[in-house]
């Protein structure tokens, strides 16, 4: 049993929600990856998903574009992303991590290389945005390395291809929750909560919702019918521009904790 | 180097030429994409829609171009026939047309009522609004920043057009970034917006579509050749950016084995100084932007900024179908310098009186150079596939001259 199904696991024995916050690797600071990571540790995130800048992100809003843009400019590269989960995991062997990104710096590193290091430096999952089932055969080499392959479903998934996605969803299902990028728009959580029961009751893997959740209430609405919630693009503005390793973790921390304590709340 | 049959068997049902081309988009585009296939796999062999388009094609495009025996330009290089496929005498100027002529039936057919597009020197973005007025449908064309500066005439012909301009500001500001915007625009409208991709890129169905929409003017080209000379050219050269207009003149000499292929990608200031657009030249397989082609990335995996004097070839990718040619060895693709393309475009204004685009100016350079090469009954067409007319400004301004 790898990480996040433990994770799953234990959360589903305590009766919680997940909180899946996602930052992006570099933002605001390369220097303060790793302490943000353990603060998001503290404000009671059960699983991290750690964002690959990448050039070209077409599934992301302005917000996390321009985080990729401020990390890329500031040399970020796959390889130190891997390098931080490693130091993560010097001092915590079971937050899982999941990275989330776009094909291409797989690409270039090379899959089988990059299945290597990432299980070395102590990763459970891959979300690659611009892969699709479909097209997931070049991913195979994460898999046979033990990598859990994090698959989407959204609002325009069909259900023959729903019946797919969940038949080969493997650490959690991330189910986007309105068409759009990331960070836009307001939810709508009664259209949304039909459609997750019935994922939920099909899918083998713990079902995550994410995009346009932004708040305690927002997650709160969320966590009332979702396995976790994530949290990616509020979290992301709210840590621009911090300056120093306690501001980021201070910020992440006075994020955070609402959230977790709404979602304990319920 | 794998040995290809019939090249007109590609792509496959999964949208792959080879190993370049597929379907890499977020999950919530699968399923618009897979109803775009649908409607486009139906449409296009509906005798009614194959004569809607015609007409189309016809009477408001202009077609058939003429293909044109630049005798004074051959005879000032000294080599073999140059012949001019003439897409720059269509409507709007530029082979773009034929594409959204096409693209914008397909929409009307599955009741769409927005059109989006992204565009680089605005040539696709001027035909895409031209379709978009001439139906009735609203139009929003995405435009890098650096590319609605260098490229104002069009950026004011879309608005004219009754098109909504939308700059982009996100990463190089330019086509690429443009196509990025158009995308998130596509994934949050899908239910009433119809994306209008202006070359042979982009996930399945769209290099297949884009070409087939395109392939006329190689098909006309190929017909004419033939008639006027009584047999097909040597070598036929077209610029290649994304690569659609050449695509369209290729597609239909793929099986002639006897003709020579050659695609002219911008080598800018030179391959070798790293600012150039050559991604089949000089870049490696990679995705980008939906499909699996050669790309432009560092090591790290990062789309590199391209550059070229031709917004239209500012692009750090190709269609697949161009990737896969190249791998199976029936294309060539070579770079053309911006002094090559600009020596160019005034030799063709000089000797012939036809102003080409700065796009097409590459693929004139690289005629030139093939047409060296061959004795002087031989033939060599090229795609002449956009008038100069919207790249006046920057020429004056590269030549320091104030208009």
């Amino acid at each position: 049993m790898g990480r996040i199904e433990r994770r799953f696991a234990a959360l589903k024995a305590a009766g919680r929600t997940g909180l899946v916050p996602f930052v992006t690797a570099g933002d605001p600071s390369p220097d303060h990856v790793v302490p943000l990571m353990h603060a998001l540790v503290a404000a009671g995130a059960d699983v991290i998903e750690l964002g690959v800048p990448f050039s070209d992100p077409m599934a992301d809003g302005p917000v996390i574009q321009r985080a990729s843009e401020r990390a890329i400019a500031q040399g970020v590269s796959l390889t130190n992303v891997l390098a931080w989960v490693a130091a993560f995991r010097e001092t915590d062997a079971e937050t899982p991590v999941v990275l989330m990104g776009y094909l291409n710096p797989i690409e270039m590193h090379g899959y089988a290389e990059f299945a290597e290091e990432a299980v070395e430096s102590g990763v459970d999952g891959v979300l690659l945005v611009d892969c699709p089932l479909e097209e997931s055969h070049v991913l195979a080499p994460l898999r046979e390395a033990g990598l859990d392959q994090i698959l989407l479903a959204s609002p325009t998934t069909d259900e023959v291809r729903l019946g797919r996605l969940c038949e080969a969803a493997s650490g959690f299902l991330y189910y986007v929750s309105f068409a759009g990028i990331t960070g836009a728009a307001q939810l709508s959580t009664t259209d949304i909560a039909g459609r997750v029961a019935s994922i939920r009751s099909r899918s083998k893997a713990p079902v995550a919702v994410g995009f346009g959740v932004r708040d305690a209430a927002s997650a709160r609405a969320i966590g009332e019918f979702a396995d976790a919630v994530i949290i990616g693009s509020a979290l992301v503005q709210c840590l621009e521009g911090a300056t120093s390793a306690d501001d980021v973790a201070g910020r992440a921390k006075g994020f955070l904790a609402p959230i977790r304590a709404a979602l304990d709340a319920r | 180097m794998t040995e290809i049959a019939d090249f007109n068997a590609y792509p496959d049902a999964q949208g792959r030429f080879g190993s370049f081309g597929g379907i890499y988009v977020a999950e919530t585009l699968m399923e618009p994409l897979a109803e775009l296939t649908a409607a486009y796999e139906k449409l296009r062999v509906d005798p009614d829609f194959i004569a809607e388009l015609d007409r189309d094609l016809k009477y408001y495009v202009g077609r058939p171009s003429p293909v044109y025996h630049a005798e004074r330009l051959s005879r000032h290089v000294g080599g073999a026939r140059i012949v001019l496929k003439r897409e720059d005498l269509n409507h709007t100027g530029a082979h773009k047309i034929n594409n959204t002529v096409g693209q914008a039936l397909v929409a009307r057919h599955m009741g769409k009522t927005r059109i989006i597009a992204e565009t680089g020197a605005g040539q696709h973005g001027v035909a895409s609004a031209t379709v978009a007025a001439r139906l009735g449908l609203k139009c929003v064309v995405y435009m890098g920043a650096v590319d609605i500066e260098r490229q104002k005439i069009n950026v004011y012909r879309m608005r004219l057009l009754g098109a909504e301009v939308v700059p982009v500001t996100s990463g190089s500001k330019t086509l690429k970034d443009a196509l990025n915007e158009a995308m998130r625009d596509w994934v949050t409208h899908v239910g009433d917006t119809f994306y209008i991709i202006g070359t042979v890129a982009g996930p399945h169905p769209y290099p297949q579509m884009v070409r087939d929409f395109n392939a006329i003017a190689g098909r006309e080209a190929r017909a004419q050749v033939l008639e006027q000379f009584g047999r097909l050219p040597d070598v036929i050269t077209a610029c290649v950016g994304g690569g659609s207009n050449a695509i369209g003149l290729f597609h239909a000499f793929l099986n002639d084995r006897d003709v020579r292929i050659v695609g002219a990608e911008a080598a800018g200031d030179g391959i070798d100084t790293g600012r150039h657009a050559a991604s089949l030249a000089a870049g490696k397989p990679g995705v980008l932007h939906g499909n699996r082609t050669y790309v432009l990335s560092d090591a790290n995996g990062q789309i590199m900024e391209t550059h070229s004097v031709s917004a239209g070839l500012d692009y750090p990718g190709v269609g697949p179908e161009h990737a896969f040619l190249k791998d199976a060895g029936r294309a060539e693709y070579v770079g053309i310098t911006d002094d090559e393309a600009l020596e160019a475009f005034h030799l063709l204004a000089r000797t012939e009186g036809i102003l080409p685009a700065l796009e097409s100016s590459h693929a004139i350079a690289q005629a030139i150079k093939l047409a060296r090469e061959l004795p002087k009954d031989g033939i060599v067409l090229v795609n002449l596939s956009g008038r100069g007319d919207k790249d006046v400004h920057t020429i004056a301004a590269r030549e320091g001259i104030e208009l």
